[in-house]
């Protein structure tokens, strides 16, 4: 019903765009297919049963680059059960099933050695020579840049894009993800650079390239380099110079800030929030080439997912990260750990009515969105009262189909560029300035 | 690694330090600057190897001894009728993570800087090394195009 209302208002001016963005989805179907493919099964019934056929560039669950943790574990949970598509995340490579990292922990806790020798494969015990060989070279630089982690921030991205009130351009949204997309590769390149002795550490990511000796640190910088400047650059020249100080800053903040202070203070976790939230942000600005409260709110919304999503899942890795150094709330202040995932889901709450009164989408976003926003806010109460692994993996899981809900119902409630002109009330003109800043 | 080989080779996982251990390849007509990066990544090798053994070993013993005195507190053994190892469940763990975390938390700010410091100077030197014999290619290019 909301649909075939939309559509009615909706005037000729409407159609071409909304061609456009199916065209587009049906590119990022791609990416997004895939994540469909590991999500549960649950999350992709629910989609079938979804009316909204409006192709909106699925944005994943948390992917920030920074939350590799979950990444991986989470691929390793879903993956026994469909094609092994690891999220964008983190490593994608070669992840053992979620029986196996059961089995795995299990092991871990009874038997002495830490090490399950059983996930290595025979050709890993052998002796491997370290000379660079070209035809492998995309695949290694694929998993040093996490490359379905970056496809991830993309979406993210091209969702801050889709919910910004501006008419759709295409080559802005191209360059922006490409932009957005090199950045984040480069972000990830050096995050691994850095983590070498730790990432051989934890099962993990004990597979990673430069951990296994497959490049040398000099290229994997050498590669970093060359996919944040040409990043950089084409966010700040080909979209606008905001985007591309929101990109640098968000690199330095991943690889500066985040990954040194892993290992030091358990703030660490609200730092990586932030960069989960600057992607969306990064599309906003990209559209509409002004930080506007809308750009900000969506910021929030990812701000906030991030807490549920890896207090949950960071529950069940307290011996990894206790052996490796790794200061994490679940291990050393473990009621913080809940109480903070429990605040941010009903922060998400709060700020789904928030967006409505910034004019960013129609009355219906807060009331079609309560039932998945009141069920993650459940089970963050029931991870804060048990404080076990099945709430924990309940949580966990639940964010993952929550948040590409959320912004589905929301681009789907989004207030029409058109319907704000009809009406005369332009919010803070921040139409009116997306349409003087006519990017190239 | 075979004989003739003229590159770095590297190994299984170490059982204790997870580390992959790495043989360095020493060229007859190696460089002073080539000298200073192999030894500088052996170094690296060493002391990391050193830490993570080290750390990874206090890490199960003192898993190993929490168990147990656990389990004696609750008057239980370490087997039970089937043979099988007595274990703590993920929450009363937690303690033990939390423990081992802070009491460790020195050692690894420590050695974080010190990796961060080597990591950068072995990445540095391997660009000068490899600018040096990128100059010395064209170089040699140039000469036998003359």
């Amino acid at each position: 019903g909301l649909f075939v209302w939309r559509l009615r208002n909706t005037g000729i001016r409407q159609i071409p765009y909304r061609f456009v963005h199916l065209y587009h989805v049906a590119n990022n179907r791609l990416i997004t297919f895939q994540y469909f493919n590991f999500l549960k099964r649950m999350y992709v019934t629910q989609c079938n049963k979804d009316l909204s056929q409006q192709a909106k560039p699925k944005s994943d669950s948390i992917v920030s680059p920074f939350h590799e943790l979950q990444q991986l574990d989470q691929e390793k949970k879903v993956v026994h059960k469909i094609s092994p598509v690891s999220p964008v995340h983190q490593s994608w490579s070669e992840t053992s099933s979620r029986n196996e990292l059961r089995e795995i922990k299990s092991a871990a806790e009874t038997e002495d050695s830490v090490i399950p020798v059983g996930a290595e494969s025979r050709e890993d015990r052998q002796w491997k020579e370290m000379k660079l060989r070209l035809d492998d070279l995309p695949g290694i630089l694929a998993r040093l840049s996490k490359i379905k982690l970056t496809a991830l921030v993309v979406s993210t991205t091209s969702a801050g894009f889709a919910m910004a009130p501006v008419p759709f351009e295409l080559t802005c949204f191209l360059l922006a993800s490409l932009g957005t997309g090199l950045a984040s590769c480069a972000a990830n390149s050096i995050n691994q650079f850095f983590e070498v002795p730790f990432d051989s550490n934890m099962n993990r990511t004990k597979n990673r390239p430069l951990v296994r000796g497959q490049i040398s640190p000099l290229l994997a910088v050498c590669f970093a380099l060359s996919c944040g400047i040409p990043g950089i650059a084409v966010l700040t020249l080909g979209v606008n110079p905001l985007t591309g100080a929101l990109g640098a800053f968000n690199i330095f903040l991943y690889t500066c800030c985040y990954t040194p202070l892993k290992r030091m203070s358990i703030a660490n976790t609200w730092v990586g929030a932030v960069v989960g939230a600057i992607p969306p942000i990064m599309g906003w600005t990209a559209a509409t080439g002004s930080l506007d409260a809308g750009a900000l709110l969506l910021g929030g919304i990812l701000y906030s997912w991030q807490f549920p999503h890896f207090n949950a899942l960071s529950w069940g890795l307290r011996e990894d990260y206790s052996r490796g150094g790794y200061c994490m709330m679940s291990v050393t202040h473990p009621g913080l750990c809940r109480r903070v995932a429990l605040r941010h889901c009903l922060a998400l709450m709060g700020l789904s009515m928030v967006a409505p009164v910034l004019d960013i989408t129609t009355w219906t976003f807060p009331i079609v969105s309560l039932p998945i926003n009141l069920y993650i806010s459940y089970l963050g109460f029931r991870f804060y009262r048990d404080a076990d692994r099945s709430s924990s993996r309940k949580l966990f899981f639940c964010s993952l189909w929550h948040l590409p809900m959320l912004l589905l119902v929301m681009f789907t409630c989004k207030k029409s560029v058109l319907e704000k002109e009809d009406q005369g009330d332009l919010p803070g003109g921040s139409n009116e300035t997306a349409m003087e800043i006519r990017l190239p | 690694p075979p004989a003739h080989s003229h590159s770095d080779w590297i190994g299984p996982p170490d059982k204790h330090s997870n580390l992959r251990p790495v043989i360095f390849y020493v060229s007859p007509e190696e460089s002073a600057l080539e000298r200073q990066l192999r030894e500088a990544r052996q170094e690296a090798q060493a002391s990391n190897q050193r830490f993570w053994a080290r750390h990874n070993r206090a890490f199960r013993q003192e898993k190993e001894e929490f168990i147990y005195s656990r389990l004696k507190a609750k008057g239980l053994e370490m087997r039970d009728e089937s043979g099988q190892k007595a274990t703590l469940n993920a929450e009363e763990m937690a303690d033990f993570y939390k423990d081992f975390l802070s009491k460790n938390f020195k050692n690894h700010l420590q050695y974080n800087r010190d990796w961060y410091k080597r990591n950068f100077r072995i990445t540095f030197l391997m660009g000068q090394v490899a600018l040096v014999r990128a100059l010395r290619w064209l170089r040699w290019r140039k000469k036998n195009v003359e």
